[in-house]
């Protein structure tokens, strides 16, 4: 029963579980990893109880696994979430994001007079401070920091 | 062969400090003997996508004193760009057009950008409030050729700290070099961190002024940039700091026999008519010095030096 309860969001026989989401994150998630697209079964759940967030989101992908570069992306929304790889319902590994040295079209530059805001240039950005999630613009080489970041549509 | 063939000159930062040296060195040899026509079989494409009186001029002369052929425009007005092609069409037109492309843009970025897509090196002729890399490449040559040497120098930089491109490079290019840094701004216009945070990282001083006259006896560079008065939000703050970036002939009582005075031109007002006359105005042989530098990286640029 304990178990039925907190199954809100069914398991997979194989695939890929994204938990500990922040809540206003979710759908930022499924979009840096180009799953509106995914043509098999992508089970979201929102605002679901968490003892470590009080509330979070997660995601859990059939059939789909996913690099340690794909997941790095998305540590930018999702700094807390944890990466969980499912074979046969098994847990065969499990890990966190990790902001990666170099973002590539996730983020949108800060800067309204950069080439990347005026034309079809996907953006592209070296991380300068992890910490206070800072990144500089490979092509304006302005800033771009927490308070002013808006992601690629 | 030079490292620099084939490269692009986007950002002062893309050339290594022995790299600026042999730039120097090779404009040196254009400046005693500016017409030889060693890019005759080029073709260069000077696209200005914004209005330039110096730079493109200077480009232009120095393209043309090598017999390169130059092709392009200096106003987007009737090309393909007001029919609204994109910048990656024009330069992957132009790239099969030309050997070398000398772009400005107001868009930031947009020579990187251009880089990344040409198939012919880009120099970067300015690219909004971004980057000016020619523009330092001669305030470079400049101080050499006045002081003799780029290393051990005080450098005073006086105006516009805040928004000057050409300052910010320069001050980047002359952590190289063991500058000292003596910077005089209104309160609202000081370098911004990210800029004094290069000096610190190269182990390099820098002090902090709003009275110009507290730095003509240190200095070797005096470089003046314009105040703008549109960069104040409030013009009573204008109205009391205009004066106390502008130069006059009186105040330079004092100053190290081998100072010298630059400025990115165009000047307005910060330095008066009467400083002209005086030993250390150096501010118009900066501008022709852009012809030799900019001779320089494109020979260097094109393989031919």
């Amino acid at each position: 029963m304990e178990n039925k309860k907190e199954m809100v969001v069914s398991a997979i026989e194989n695939g890929t579980v994204i938990d500990h989401i922040a809540t206003g994150s979710v759908y930022q998630v499924i979009r840096i990893l180009g799953l509106e697209g995914y043509k098999d079964e992508v089970l979201i759940g929102n605002y679901l109880h968490s003892g470590k967030l009080g509330k979070k989101g997660i995601v859990k992908i059939k059939n789909r696994h996913f690099t340690r570069a794909e997941i790095d992306k998305i540590a930018l929304v999702a700094p807390l979430a944890t990466i969980i790889d499912i074979e046969n319902y098994k847990v065969v590994s499990k890990f966190r994001a990790e902001i990666p040295d170099h973002i590539d079209n996730v983020v949108r530059c800060a800067n309204p007079k950069c080439i990347t805001n005026a034309e079809a240039v996907p953006t592209r950005f070296d991380v300068v401070d992890r910490e206070n999630l800072k990144l500089r613009c490979h092509y304006c080489e302005k800033f771009t920091s927490k308070e002013t970041m808006k992601f690629v549509e | 062969m030079s490292t620099l063939k084939g490269r692009n000159l986007i950002s002062i930062t893309d050339f290594s400090k022995e790299e600026y040296i042999e730039v120097l060195d090779i404009a040196e040899d254009f400046e005693k003997n500016p017409k030889q026509k060693i890019l005759s079989d080029k073709v260069v494409a000077t696209l200005f996508f914004e209005p330039s009186t110096r730079t493109r001029l200077s480009f232009e002369s120095a393209a043309n004193q090598l017999g390169a052929r130059i092709i392009g425009f200096s106003d987007p007005g009737g090309t393909s760009v007001q029919k609204g092609e994109s910048l990656h069409d024009t330069i992957v037109m132009v790239s099969s057009y030309s050997d070398l492309i000398v772009m400005r843009n107001p868009k930031e970025g947009s020579s990187r950008y251009a880089s990344e897509v040409a198939s012919v090196p880009v120099i970067n002729a300015g690219d909004g409030a971004n980057q000016h890399p020619t523009q330092c490449m001669l305030d470079l040559y400049s101080i050499r050729k006045t002081q003799g040497t780029l290393e051990n120098l005080q450098i005073a930089m006086v105006g516009d700290l805040k928004y000057g491109r050409t300052v910010h490079s320069l001050v980047q290019a002359m952590c190289n070099f063991n500058a000292t840094f003596h910077l005089v701004s209104p309160q609202e216009l000081k370098l911004p961190s990210s800029v004094k945070m290069s000096i610190k990282d190269a182990g390099l001083k820098y002090y902090q002024y709003t009275d110009m006259r507290d730095i003509i006896p240190t200095a070797d560079i005096i470089y003046m940039t314009r105040v703008q008065r549109e960069r104040f939000p409030d013009p009573m703050e204008y109205e009391r700091v205009k004066d106390s970036c502008i130069l006059t002939a009186s105040m330079l009582e004092g100053c190290k026999p081998n100072m010298r005075i630059l400025h990115p031109l165009p000047r307005v007002n910060e330095i008066t008519t009467d400083v002209d006359k005086t030993p250390y105005a150096y501010y118009f042989q900066q501008a022709q010095n852009g012809v030799y530098v900019r001779q320089a990286l494109m020979a260097a640029i094109l393989g031919v030096r």
